[in-house]
This record gives C-alpha cells, structure tokens and sequence, in this order.
C-alpha cells in the first residue's frame, strides 16, 4: 500500500503557531468538558453521596468492564441553551464494554435538575436510543430521574421526538432484539416509570429506587391516601408483589453486579468484522494535526497531511488521484478495519462530485464502511458551472451519500457550509457518528457570505430609493450579522443543541473513529440501493 | 556391586540420592505414600512403589513393607536417608538378614551412638572431652564447691526436679559459690519442694561445631571438615556453614581428629557426623553422633568437592575411600539456609497447603539448590516441613553471603507462609556478617529478628494494585482490545481500589488503604498510570503475563514476579492450563502476592461490599407455599440455627418444599405439627434473626 509522506516540518514557524492555536482550542473545550462532567453544584453531589449512592459517572465505570473505554456523546448538550445551567442535559449516555458486550449506556444525573427530562434531555436519549438501534447496542438505563420538567411540558410532552418517543423506542428497540434493561437507582415517577416497566428486564436497589405514576403528593391530593414512597413504589413492592422489578439489589455495587449479570446472558451475535488486520500506528503522530491545520481557517493545507496522521501505517490507497483534485478518496485502515475515506481538499466542483458519488458507490458495494473528513466552503457558482450542471453532479453526489447503507462517520474538521455539508454526510444523512474538531464552523454558508448577500440585497433595495449606504455603513451593518453567524457557527453551539455527537480533541480523532468503527461493525452491514441518479 | 538402590524416603534427600545413583549408573526405585504420588521423587525414579497411607507409621516407617518390597524388587542396598529409618538398627538389622545393603553403619554402631549416656561413656573412653559435670547425690556444700572447682568456673547450677530456668545460676567465680548455692536451693525448694542439685560446666557463647567423618569397610577414616550450625530455632538447624569461620587451624585439625577418634572407637563404618560444643575459647566438647547423612551435608560436598552420597555407595559396595586425609580439599565458604514452610512470626509454627506459585532460584556453579517440590504440590502436616534448601559458595565468605542473598531474593513462594523473609533478615545481621554466632544467637536477637523486613511505602500497594487492574483488563480485552485502556473522550477516569497488606499472624495490624490510580494516555497502548499527588510516582506496564509483570515503577524498571488468585468457593484450584491467562473477576476477593526487589509483599483486596440482604429476614417470610402437609419440623424449638437450615418440611402436590432460614437466627414456635394440613399463605413458624450486634 501506498504511504503518505509529510511535507510537513514540525519545526517550522507555521507549524508551532498553527500548533498553539489548536492547543488553546482544545484547552478551552476541555475547561468545558472538566467543569460540565462534574454533573451538578457540589451541595447536590456531596447530598447524592450522602445517601449511599454513586455519582453517575462512577455508576458507569463500574458497569463498564475493568478498564473499558467509553465513548461519551453529546456531553455538551444544553450548554447556555437554557437560562439555569444543565450540565450534559443531566444525563450521561455512551458506548462502552459490558461484559465483554458493547452497550448503550444512558444514566441520569440526579444531581443537575434531579435528574429531570429539559428538551435537550429527551433530544439526548432518543439520539443514543437512535445509535442503539443502528448499531445494535444492548441499552442499559440507569434511572434516577424526576421525570418530565414540569414548567418546560410543553417542550418536552407532546411532540412526536418527546418524552413518549423513548417508551416507543424501547418497545421497538426490544422488538429487534435489542435488549433493554434498566436498572432503578433512584426516582422513577410517572413517565419516567415506564422505562424499568418497558424493560426486558430490570434491577432496583431497596430503599433507595422507586416506581410509581403517581408519587405520594399526588396520591394524596387524588385520593387523600397517606403513603410512603417505599410503601408505594419501592424495590421490596416491585420485586415481591407488583412484578414491575424482577432483581433487587442490595446498593449501587449490587444493582451494578447484577446488571453486569444480565448482560451475560444476553447471547448477542459477534460483532461482523469483515476484514480486520491487526492495528498499527500511523507513521506521524496524531497529535501532530495541531500544526497540519492552519491557525487562520482562510488558509488552505493539504488534507492528505491529516488523513496520514489517522490511518494505519499511514497508508492510504487512493482513487482517482488526478480527477477532481479537490476532493480525496481513497481506502485505508483506521485499528485494522477497512475504509474509504472522502476527504475535502478545496471547493467542491463537478469533477469532485462525481468522483465523491462514484466512490461512495464502491465502498457501499464492497461494504467498507466510509469516513467522511468534512472540511467545505461549497459547491462552485458561477455562471460557467451552473451551466455545467453543478447541480445535477452535486446531486448525484448526495444522492450517493444518502443511500449508501455502509456505516458512515462524519468528522466535521473544518468548514461545514451549504451543500457540501449534504454531499459529505452532514447529520441530516444520517452518519452513525458525527464529532466536530474545535476548530469547526457550520453554517447554511460563511458568515461573511451571509453577510455580503445580506448587504447587497439591502443596498440594491436602498439604492433604489436613492439613499444608498455608505461604505461605513455597510461594515456597520454586516458586523452583527457576521458576529451571529461566528456565534451560532461554533462547535459549542451546535454541539449544545446536538446537532452533531460531540466535540473531539484531534489528537483523539484516531481513537473516536476506531471506537466508531468497533461500534458500527457490531449490526450486519445492509445492502445499498440507490435512488435515480440525474445523469 | 550395587545396581539398583530403593530408596526408603521422601522429599529432596530422596531426590539428591537418586540424582547421583542416576549419574553412577544405578537404578533406583522409590517408596510412596498415598499423598505423596505425585511428588517430585517419585517422577525422578527409575520406578516407585505405594507403600501405604500418608501416616509415616504405616508408610515410610513400615520397616517389612519396605523390606518385602526391596527383597520383591531384588534390590541391592537400601539408602535411608535422614530421618525415618536412618538411624534405625533393626533396619539395618532386618537389611543384613535378606542380604541387601543398608547404606549406613552396622546395626551396633547405630545402637551404641543412640544412646546419649552409652555414647558419652565410649568416648570419655576414647578420650573425646566431654561437657564436664556432676549428677550425684552427695548435696554437702563444700562438696558441691570442691566439684566445682574440679569442672572449673563457670558453673550453671541447676535443680534437679528444675525447669523454666527457676533453680538455675550461672557461677562465674569461686567466691560467689556459697552464696548462690544457697538462694538456688531456697528457691528450688519453694518451687519444686526439692533442693537437689547438678552441676555443669557453663560454656560461654557456645557453638555447635560438627565435623563430617567417613569411614570404609577396611579400616580407613578422614574427616571432611568442619561445619558450624549454630543458628538454630526450635532446637532445629537453619542456616549451616562450612568451614566454621574463625576457627584456628588447630582447632579445626584437634576436632577432627577426636571426631575421627569417636567414629572408630565404635568401628563405624560410612558417612556420620561428630557433634560438638565450642566455647569462645575454643575448647570443644562431644555432644552426640548422628549416624547417618546430615541435611547440610552440601556444604561440605562444595568446599571439599566431593559427592557424599557417591562416597556412601562406593563404601558400601566395600571399597577404599575415594580420598586420604590429605587429599581432602578445603577451598572457599558454602552456607546453607532451610527453607521451611512455616510462620516465624507465630512461633515458628508449620505451615501445609498447595505449593500455588513454586520458582526456585536458578543454579549455576556457585548456587545449589536441594529440593524435592514443584509448584502444584502439597506441603502436608504428615512430614517435614522443609521445602528446600539453598547453599551458596564463595572464595570469600562475604561472597558466599551475598550469593546466598541474592538467591533467596529469587525464590518466589506463594500459597503458604515460610521463613524467606526472616532468613534474609538472619543475613543481614551484623552478628551473622561478621561470623560472631552462637547456640543463642536466634534469642539475643529475637526483637531485631521479628521486625518486618519490608518496606510499607504506599507505592508498593499502587503496583499491586496496577497487577491487579492489568489482568483484570486482560480478562475483559475482547471487542476494543486495541483502544487504549480507560479512554473517554476529553476526560479521565480514576480507578480506585481497597487494599490491605495481608500480615499472617497479626490481624489486628490489618489496615486499609484506598489506593487511586490516574490512568496515563500515552501514544503507545501500553497502561500508564500515575499514584499519589505530592510526590507523584509514574507507573507503566510493559507486559504483564500470567505471573511475572514487567515495567516502570518511578524511576526503575523492574520484574516482578507475582501470584495472584481469587479463592473461590466454588471452584478448584486448576493447574492445567499454563498457557492461558486465568481470567479473573472485577469486585471479589484477591490475593496477591509479589516480590518487588526480592521482598515479598502480600496483598490482600477485599471484595466489593454488595450489601446485607437484610428484607427478607421477617417472621411473616415463613408461610406455607401452597396447601399442603406439615412432612417434619426439623428442629426442636426454640431453637438457634444457622442460614440455609432447612426448618420445617412441606408435602404439596407430590413434592416437598423445604423452608430455609433466611440468616441466623432463632426459631421461636412451630404453629403446625407433623401431619397437619396447612394453607398456602399461612404463617407456620416464627423465627426471629440473631441482629448484627450480637
């Protein structure tokens, strides 16, 4: 296989400034990271521990297998979406080894809201719910939560992608055979209780979780009948008498034992890796992207530089080398497992496109999982090409991209604007995974663009009028317009309304993909057809 | 000539014997009992025979059973070995009478050295001195002064009915007799009602020096030097020299020359061994003869170069000794230690279990290592504890010393407590270094001896801890195997363990340790980690295979070999599979034991607290599960039982439904009788569980 060589110097001047700027990003997301983590206010946490019980984080280590690795998503969900603060949206989902199984993991944090379900929440499980279910992942619920939040129902309970979305996945998550199981650490109420009931099987801890629909004040106020919540709804109630429980645990370790106990018996089918090598590293270090991806995102590098710091061996076959240079395909190994990488090297034009379509059309009929590296100002405008049918080549391109049933991996590493996002799998293709670099933007297009459409389109107006702008004026009016779409452009912008899985150092890149790849591999890869190519 | 030898005995002395009868061509055959069948002997021999039960009584000291087999085998010679039937004279007896040898002396120089009083008499004969003293009944003080005089000072006066030391004084000049004379017989009389005394001659610092004496069928006798053994626990040897330091050639030449003396005022003939005391000023004094090969016959075998047991062999097929006197080499310094399978801490008490992890030092021309186990095997109540036994030579004694160190630092024991650590404490005793030992040199140090030899850094836990997360990780690796252990994206995770040190003996010095490891993404996927936050140690695991973990620790790189096992109730201990890994289980109870620089460190990781089950404990538990009839009431009540004690026996639908107790507890009142009919859901019985207080 051919290798990558780098043209780049590590030593140069360029390459330590691009270097520090990337650093500085990747501090400033980990800042992030470190303080939402920690889950809610110290009060909260120090009461939760309190009680016996293990914050949720350590809830999943210790579900997870000795020295499991674990795949977060969306850990910056409802980051200042909300005017009080909601830590990862208060509740923490993920991938990682059960048993030797790999599992979807969901766990409240009782600790951020007690738990309760903001929109974000319920947008946050039913995206691990939708991961669950592309890739065949066992899910485990870790419940302890307070249910819908109340003042936000409106947001939360009536739609189609609300709170009642998630007892429909699990009916049919189940109805694939994708086991779901939950485990009871604290509060089940109303909604909520139907997560441990909709289970295939489920564990509580005594005294310390309950289900009920109608907690104690409600039953009061319904009834006037006196209760306690124990009495009501606790783990001694549900395992002996209701049924609604069929484990019960002695604590958190105990309810987590068991839980490990169940997916043991899940007998889940091997995962189909159709052709796996042993891993190797790449030839340059991964970390070495810092300095490959320029400081100031005008400039243009040569997105080969990245690919050889993410493959194995940095060996990269690549296709139709000299059509439509401004776009890369080509296969490599990312920790042994085939792929096809797509790759942005500049504007996409029609040549692009079509090379982009024919290779996405390879991989879908050899089965080899694709890697889209996002990084596009656009398709090419203009008169010429326009007359060229753009258009139409763009569109065989996503046609491409939308129908391929391969699993698809979309790393947003640079720009992600208009229609490119669509040609290279932007999240409404459905990719099973979509991470942004810090470096990142997303938007319908740049800011500037925006701004400049915007700008011509009012001064054509004004000018008609007679009252044009003066140069002074145009700045001042493009300046906000600019400043909204940098704001709402930001990877923590988007990743806060979980437009994409999460935000990820580069450095981790390989990691995340591997990890993504183990993931996607885990359902049989399905046949591609394809829709009506415009020829 | 003899060409097949059965060897009547166990262990490494029956493994040493046939190691050379192998080399000289001889076929050997091996006596077993029951536990022994799959002991390190018995593969070694040419054949082995079951000789009875593990009881040596019934085994390895059924002289006719023995005899029949080797009349049955057609042997030639039997060796005995130590212990057992060495020193044996109706075996030897019972050997003569169906013609094959016993490799040993005759029958009558065993009888005459066996007896303490009878041997004395022969070699005050003989002109061997002995400890002087008298054991009279004339009690006149002026008498006893005279006598004293006579033994010269100093004395130890003892009461004859006495013991514990009440009674006793040590006398160092003539004009303190009279006066301690009388404050011994008071207290003797107070505590014994019997004022009798004896007398002895006191010897100061004594050492026990024994010389290895040889002699053939025609009449030729050497000596093959000397030996001191003085450090000893529980009237046992444990750690043996050759030469004995500091001794004057003319000693060394007068002490083998008596104990040759000895040997062949009773005509002895083979191997034997002339024990004597020595006092500081090197006066010697015969204490007894062992008529048989010692157990540190090695030492000897190294600085002479010579091959005892082929010495033995040749003897008994009747020819001269292989050497003259002055042809016997001396050259360098061997020490021996014993290593038993015991608990110093507790009185020396023996200690019996499987041998779970056995790795003996390698060997090469100046380490030797006797041994007759392997790992796997069982160290039973029925024998001698001993496991092994490591000699160590040196041109120098020093280098003899840190030979003999360094390999006791490369025995890697698990499974059972032994003396390892307080024999490395034993060689690094000034006392010892410099050759100052005597008969009490284990008491003057006890407290120095009996201090803990280890460190107890912290750092220490944190690798056993690693140990323990690697493997557990090895057991896990499956799907990700080559994602980096612990990874999360953008965060890390601390893995925190409960541990203590396991200190057999003395639980009440037990503490735990909460020990936090911060996993280390490193580029390569090997697990780094890092312990503690002042003075952060970096830890890095290079490979960690089924008993050997190699990597970084702070600033070293090292090997340390480890055990580590999860007991389980459930499950034998298997040996069988070598090449796998034995997966081990998250959250349950681990021992490990490793040896981090030669130190041995024994940790103990408790198993994650899971909780009381404590709700079902009610009275209201005990109904009936269906109609039915009352079969027994298993218990008389009220009465105490135990958990899992099956309490009262109902008959429905054709099965029997035993209702258990829940925990301990107590069974109050039985609300049916044999033969009643009851109800499903009705109470039967009311119990009532023992609280945790109690």
């Amino acid at each position: 296989m051919p290798i990558i060589t780098s043209q780049i110097n590590t030593q140069s001047a360029t390459f330590k400034t691009n270097f520090t700027a990337m650093s500085d990003s990747v501090r400033e997301l980990k800042d992030v990271v470190a303080k939402v983590t920690q889950g809610g206010h110290s009060a909260a946490r120090e009461k939760h521990i309190a009680r016996g019980k293990l914050l949720v984080r350590d809830r999943i280590t210790k579900l997870l297998d000795p020295g499991a690795a674990f795949l977060e998503i969306s850990q910056l969900a409802a980051l200042h979406v909300y005017d009080e603060e909601v830590p990862c949206a208060g509740v923490v989902a993920g991938i990682g080894q059960v048993n030797r199984t790999l599992c979807m993991i969901v766990a409240n944090d009782a600790t951020v809201k007690g738990g309760t379900y903001y929109p974000l929440t319920v947008k946050k499980h039913l995206r691990a719910q939708e991961i669950a279910l592309q890739n065949h992942l066992p899910c485990i619920y870790l419940v302890d939560s307070g249910g819908a939040n109340l003042p936000r129902q409106d947001e939360v309970f009536p739609d189609k992608d609300d709170f009642g979305r998630i007892f429909y996945n699990q009916a049919n998550l189940s109805a694939q055979n994708i086991p779901q199981i939950a485990v009871v650490m604290g509060s089940c109420t109303a909604g909520g209780a139907y997560v441990p009931a909709m289970a295939d099987e489920s564990i509580i801890v005594k005294e310390q979780g309950t289900i009920f629909l109608g907690g104690p004040p409600l039953v009061k106020a319904a009834t006037g009948e006196v209760v306690s919540a124990e009495a009501l709804g606790g783990g001694d109630v549900h395992t002996k008498v209701s049924g609604v429980v069929d484990h019960l645990a002695n604590n958190d370790h105990h309810a987590l034992h068991i839980a490990r106990d169940v997916v043991a018996n899940l007998q889940r089918p091997l995962p189909t890796y159709i052709d796996r090598n042993a891993s190797r590293p790449p030839l340059y270090s991964t970390k070495e992207i810092y300095g490959v991806i320029p400081a100031d995102n005008k400039h243009s590098y040569d997105v080969r530089e990245v690919i050889a710091r993410l493959v194995d061996g940095s060996e990269f076959a690549e296709f139709k080398a000299r059509f439509g240079p401004t776009l890369v395909t080509g296969f490599a190994r990312i920790d042994g497992f085939q792929v096809g990488i797509v790759a942005n090297n500049g504007i996409l034009f029609s040549e692009s496109a079509l090379k982009g379509a024919h290779f996405i059309e390879l991989c879908a009929q050899r089965k080899i999982p694709l890697i889209f590296l996002q990084n596009i100002t656009g398709f090419m405008v203009g008169q010429q090409y326009e007359a060229g049918g753009i258009a139409k080549h763009g569109a065989k391109m996503v046609t491409a991209v939308a129908c391929a049933k391969v699993p698809k991996i979309t790393v947003l590493i640079g720009g992600s604007f208009g229609a490119g996002n669509y040609g290279m799998c932007g999240r409404a293709y459905d990719p099973r995974f979509l991470f942004m670099w810090p470096n990142a933007r997303i938007s319908v297009m740049g800011g500037e663009q925006a701004a400049g459409v915007l700008a011509q389109l009012k001064q054509d107006q004004l000018t008609a009028q007679n009252t044009p702008l003066s140069d002074a004026q145009l700045a001042s009016f493009k300046a906000p317009i600019i400043e909204d779409y940098e704001h709402q452009g930001h990877p923590f912008y988007a990743s806060a309304r979980c437009w994409d899985d999460g935000v990820i150092d580069p450095a981790d890149t390989r990691t995340v993909l591997a990890m993504s790849l183990h993931i996607s591999l885990n359902a049989p890869v399905e046949e591609s057809r394809f829709g009506v190519f415009r020829m | 000539m003899i060409k097949t030898i059965l060897v009547a005995n166990r262990g490494e002395i029956a493994c040493r014997i046939i190691r050379t009868a192998k080399a000289l061509g001889i076929k050997t055959i091996a006596i077993y009992s029951t536990v022994d069948a799959q002991a390190q002997h018995v593969k070694l021999a040419d054949s082995a025979f079951h000789i009875g039960p593990a009881q040596p009584a019934q085994s390895y000291l059924d002289q006719a059973n023995i005899i029949a087999l080797a009349v049955a085998e057609k042997v030639d010679a039997i060796h005995p070995g130590y212990g057992f039937l060495s020193e044996n004279a109706d075996f030897a007896e019972a050997c003569a009478e169906q013609n094959i040898i016993f490799i040993g002396p005759s029958a009558a120089a065993i009888r005459q050295m066996g007896s303490k009083s009878a041997a004395k008499e022969i070699m005050e004969q003989a002109g061997v001195p002995l400890v002087k003293g008298y054991h009279g009944t004339n009690q006149e003080p002026m008498f006893l002064l005279k006598r004293a005089q006579d033994i010269g000072f100093p004395v130890l006066l003892k009461a004859v009915a006495g013991g514990g030391g009440k009674g006793m004084r040590i006398l160092h000049a003539e004009d303190e007799f009279m006066a301690g004379l009388a404050a011994a017989k008071r207290e003797a009389l107070q505590n014994f009602s019997n004022d009798e005394m004896l007398l002895e001659k006191y010897i100061m610092q004594p050492r026990h020096i024994e010389i290895q004496v040889f002699c053939d069928t025609q009449g030729n006798g050497v000596y093959l030097h000397d030996r001191d053994c003085s450090i000893q626990r529980r009237y046992q040897k444990i750690v043996e020299e050759a030469p004995a330091p500091g001794l004057s050639d003319a000693t060394r030449t007068a002490m083998g020359k008596a104990a040759l003396a000895a040997a062949q005022a009773i005509s002895y003939v083979g191997a034997g061994t002339v024990e004597f005391l020595l006092d500081k000023d090197e006066n010697f004094y015969f204490m007894e003869m062992n008529t048989r090969l010692q157990v540190e016959h090695p030492v000897t075998e190294m600085i002479t170069q010579q091959d005892l047991v082929a010495w033995q062999i040749q003897v008994a097929n009747g020819e001269p000794l292989p050497l003259q006197q002055d042809d016997i080499p001396r050259q360098g310094h061997a020490i021996e230690v014993r290593i038993y399978a015991e608990t110093p801490d507790k009185e020396f008490l023996p200690s019996s279990g499987t041998l779970a992890f056995y790795q003996e030092p390698s060997v090469n021309t100046y380490l030797r290592v006797d041994s007759g186990v392997t790992q796997g095997d069982e160290v039973s109540v029925f024998y001698d504890p001993m496991i092994s036994k490591l000699i160590a030579y040196g041109t120098q004694r020093n280098t003899a010393i840190t030979r003999l160190q360094q390999g006791l630092a490369d025995y890697y024991i698990a499974g059972l407590d032994t003396n390892i650590a307080y024999l490395q404490n034993i060689l690094q005793q000034r006392e010892f270094i410099t050759g100052q030992v005597s008969t009490h040199f284990i008491d003057d140090l006890k407290d120095v001896l009996a201090q803990p030899n280890e460190t107890s850094e912290d750092s220490i836990l944190a690798l056993g801890c690693i140990i323990l997360q690697t493997r557990l990780e090895q057991s896990f690796a499956h799907c990700t195997r080559d994602i980096p252990a612990h990874w999360r994206n953008l965060s890390t995770t601390k893995v925190s363990f409960d541990v203590q040190r396991d200190k057999s003996g003395c639980a009440s010095t037990q503490s735990r340790s909460q020990i936090t490891l911060t996993p280390v993404q490193t580029n390569q996927t090997l697990n780094a980690w890092v312990w503690g936050s002042d003075t952060p140690v970096h830890m890095a695991t290079f490979s960690c295979l089924e008993n050997q973990w190699r990597g970084k620790f702070g600033d070293k790189t090292l090997v340390v070999p480890y055990y580590l096992e999860q007991p389980s109730p459930h499950s034998e201990p298997t040996n069988t599979t070598p090449l796998e890994l034995t997966p081990m289980l998250p959250d349950v109870l681990s021992h490990l034991t490793m040896w981090v620089e030669g130190q041995q460190h024994k940790l103990i990781f408790p198993a994650v607290d899971l909780g009381q089950n404590t709700s079902d404990n009610t009275a209201n538990n005990f109904v009936a599960p269906m109609n039915g009839t009352v079969v027994s009431q298993t218990v008389d009540a009220p009465a105490e039982v135990k958990k899992g004690d099956v309490l009262m026996i109902i008959e429905a639908m054709k099965m029997e439904h035993n209702l258990k107790a829940p925990c301990d507890g107590k069974v109050t009142e039985y609300f049916f009788a044999p033969g009643d009919l009851v109800s499903g859901g009705a109470t039967v019985l009311s119990f009532s569980p023992t609280t945790q207080s109690e």
